[in-house]
């Protein structure tokens, strides 16, 4: 029992770390920007960052929690982004209240997400390593692809829907273009802020979190441990993967209704949702530690500004990126190097000193 | 000991592959990095007093970049950022404008319209007071809604997407991907071309399906008829003998391309293997095609481009722009690199004509150029006696050449 107790109050501290680390930040920032400390390039970066550390924390439930290597996050990002955007575009006039139509474009964002989560999840759930990996990066690519070819405009008599290009969709003279194929949406409201961000990234850490430490978190940890031990428990292993892979789809798809609401031009290029952009979240839960929520929050606010940080050495930039992430791969995984940093570590040097103190007493 | 040994190998090795590594990026880009350095060097200085933003009481004017100088488009920013630089090297060689110079920061958006956003932001930071920029469509419109918020003067050498200059700070130097599609149609039906007209696009780029949906629509009254309209993507751009092949069928005499020239060059090879040969047209997408390696120049015969600028007009303008690009940067520049020449050139123009000052605010210099915009009138690499109208949109005469014998041949 008190074992337990104790249990749980570790992992509240540990939790209250994770979020207050959220928290700091989001003052520390706020105080910058009001003190008028932070320049253009920072203000413009925060709302990216927020996008990047709920894509990093929800891919790690999936990845770490799960266990199932997934790459087709930047897929549902998509889905949710041009979901939300195309609503958005459509109620601009209807809901002038940016609050109130930001909420609604989430929720829809989310959805949209959740349920292509739902609809990707059942037949791939049954995949299992690099299967399942190979089949989420084909379904991201299909989406995008799919994007980029769809045609839809709004005019007196509804929608109007093409596949081949704007002009079989044969629209009356009023009629607006609001998916225009490879141009995607182009003005979309720009109603994301770093509060709605931060906001976002707290429900997204609270959400995540709270499935990790309950019953439910419990029952996918075990999957992810050995399936067929938890078969033979009696744990629904399918209700469970597919409860995970779908949460994990739906908070994709909130990043990708912050991002859409922070650019005026939505374009589904290989860049920002292709498979380079799955391989980029993967890489943020790599380093920041495979199943390690905080790590990851902290690894996608790492390696999202280390490029624009660079800046000043200009060609030179991604050169020194790229080696920047094979030198931390190499520090946080190779074995020489974890086992240097256990010998050398702080915690341990404090312990030793209390130790030897305790000794000379 | 030996562990230590160990570690202190495994550094050595990698600050040894590290300088081996800088060594060579060194001399692959010194060139095309002396003017960039030396641009750095300057711009640190300012950074101390880039938080005011009217910065530059020193008689500088202050022009900010953007393009992707690394990654796939890498090409277009490159020549860009070079030519800006010719230009701006000229201008305050010869006095500068009004007796204030240029200064000019060029920054890396991996045409990615975020990237691009952020780039913006770190220019704003640096105290930018007017943007050159940005070089491909996507990323400007991203970034044209940012300037229209702070009202900062915008000219894009080459975006051509119709949102790009939709506001009314910003101005292009090119053609709109529509107006070429409009032009394209109307030179090929008043010089009656082909009869039987087949198109292969790319729907996956802006550029190319923006150019395609006007073509098609100007078709309609043009003496022409389209038999078949064919679509890749950029994700299996590499083999065409299925376009070509529903092309061949269907008896079209005239291929339009609305597409780049990497994919150009694959399309002409493989119509030469097929035995099909009908009349290609390109657009300015199509500039560079005889620089693409490995690639017979007897296929490119006859093929018509309606480009803006060909590198070897004989005209003083052209010859002089070439020869320096040739010097500084080794090879023959496009028809981006001669946008942004002409680009930096309409800055200097407008500036004069309103006789803006460094030290006017962002917002009332770009009101200021904004007005000189519509009144100027500029001779540049890319036409003669180039006007603007309000909605930053240039009053050009389209040009033709052909192909002979590897070399354009105006029309």
């Amino acid at each position: 029992m008190n074992s337990k107790k104790m249990q749980l109050n570790k992992n509240l501290t540990n939790n209250l770390i994770t979020y207050g680390l959220v928290i700091a930040a989001f003052f520390v920032v706020q105080g910058m920007i009001w003190t008028g400390k932070s320049s253009s390039l920072m203000q413009g970066l925060l709302v990216p960052l927020c996008v990047y550390v709920i894509l990093a924390v929800s891919l790690n439930l999936t990845v770490g929690i799960l266990g199932e290597l997934s790459l087709g996050h930047a897929g549902f990002m998509c889905v949710g982004a041009f979901a939300s955007a195309f609503f958005s575009k459509c109620v601009q006039e209807a809901i002038p209240n940016s609050g109130l139509r930001f909420f609604l474009a989430i929720l829809i964002g989310a959805a949209a997400a959740g349920l292509f989560g739902i609809l990707i999840g059942i037949p791939v759930l049954r995949l299992k390593g690099d299967y399942l990996a190979i089949v989420t990066l084909a379904f991201g690519e299909i989406i995008k692809n799919i994007i980029n070819v769809l045609y839809i405009g709004k005019d007196g008599n509804g929608f109007h829907f093409s596949m081949k290009d704007a002009l079989s969709l044969h629209m009356e003279s009023d009629g607006v273009l609001i998916i225009n194929g490879a141009q995607g949406i182009t003005g979309t409201p720009k109603d994301s802020s770093f509060i709605i961000g931060v906001a976002l990234v707290l429900i997204t850490l609270w959400i995540v979190l709270n499935i990790i430490h309950s019953r439910d978190g419990r029952a996918i940890m075990s999957i992810r441990d050995n399936r067929i031990a938890a078969e033979s428990i009696g744990i629904n292993i399918t209700k469970y993967k597919l409860m995970a892979f779908s949460v994990s789809a739906a908070l994709a798809g909130v990043a990708g209704v912050l991002y859409a609401h922070n650019l005026s031009t939505l374009t589904a290029l290989p860049k920002n949702f292709g498979y380079n952009m799955s391989i980029m979240i993967l890489v943020f839960v790599v380093l920041g530690g495979i199943g390690n929520i905080r790590g990851s929050v902290i690894s996608a606010v790492i390696l999202t500004l280390l490029p624009e940080l660079l800046r000043g050495l200009n060609s030179y930039r991604m050169l020194i990126y790229a080696i920047v992430l094979i030198v931390m791969m190499l520090f946080n995984w190779s074995p020489k190097c974890i086992e240097f940093r256990e010998r050398y570590s702080l915690k341990r040097l404090l312990k030793n000193r209390n130790h030897n103190k305790k000794e000379a007493e | 000991m030996k562990k230590f040994n160990k570690i202190f190998g495994v550094v050595l090795a990698s600050c040894m592959t590290l300088s081996l590594l800088a060594g060579c990026g060194g001399d692959n880009n010194t060139k095309e990095n002396q003017s960039g350095e030396s641009q750095n060097t300057g711009s640190q200085d300012d950074t101390q007093n880039a938080d005011n933003q009217t910065a530059g009481g020193e008689g500088v004017f202050k022009i900010g970049g953007i393009g992707p100088i690394t990654g796939n488009n890498a090409v277009y920013g490159q020549a860009v950022q070079n030519a800006m630089q010719i230009a701006i090297d000229e201008i305050n060689e010869a006095g500068g404008v009004n007796g204030y110079t240029f200064e000019m920061n060029f920054q890396d958006d991996e045409s990615d319209p975020e990237k691009s956003v952020n780039a913006y932001n770190n220019l704003k930071d640096w105290g930018m007071q007017l943007l050159v920029g940005t070089v491909t469509s996507g990323p400007c419109v991203a970034v044209a809604a940012e300037t229209n918020t702070d009202n900062m003067f915008q000219l894009t050498p080459s975006g051509s997407s119709v949102e790009c200059v939709e506001h009314p700070n910003a101005f292009r130097v090119c053609f709109s991907d529509p107006n070429q599609g409009f032009g394209a149609a109307k030179y090929i039906g008043e010089n009656s071309l082909g009869n039987k007209v087949a198109i292969i696009y790319d729907s996956s780029s802006i550029y190319s399906s923006g150019i395609y949906t006007k073509f098609t629509e100007e078709a309609a009254n043009q003496n022409f008829e389209i038999v078949s309209a064919e679509a890749f993507t950029a994700d299996n751009a590499t083999d065409f003998s299925v376009q070509l092949q529903k092309a061949k069928d269907a008896g079209a005499d005239l291929v339009f391309l609305p597409i780049y020239y990497t994919e150009a060059s694959l399309i002409l090879t493989q119509a030469n293997q097929m035995g099909y040969e009908p009349t290609f047209v390109g657009c300015d997408g199509l500039d560079g095609i005889l620089a693409v390696e490995n690639f017979d120049l007897a296929l490119a015969e006859d093929v018509i481009l309606l480009t803006p600028f060909a590198a070897d007009a004989t005209d003083d303008l052209t010859v002089s722009f070439v020869t320096k690009y040739q010097e500084k940067h080794g090879d023959i520049p496009n028809q981006f690199a001669a946008d942004a020449y002409d680009a930096v050139y309409i800055v200097k123009a407008a500036i004069e004509k309103s006789g803006a000052t460094p030290d006017m605010s962002v917002s009332d210099l770009c009101e200021a150029i904004k007005g000189a915009m519509t009144e100027i009138s500029v001779n540049g690499l890319t036409g003669e006696a180039i006007t603007w109208t309000e909605d930053g949109e240039p009053n050009k005469a389209p040009r033709a050449v052909v192909i002979k014998d590897g070399a354009y041949v105006a029309m």
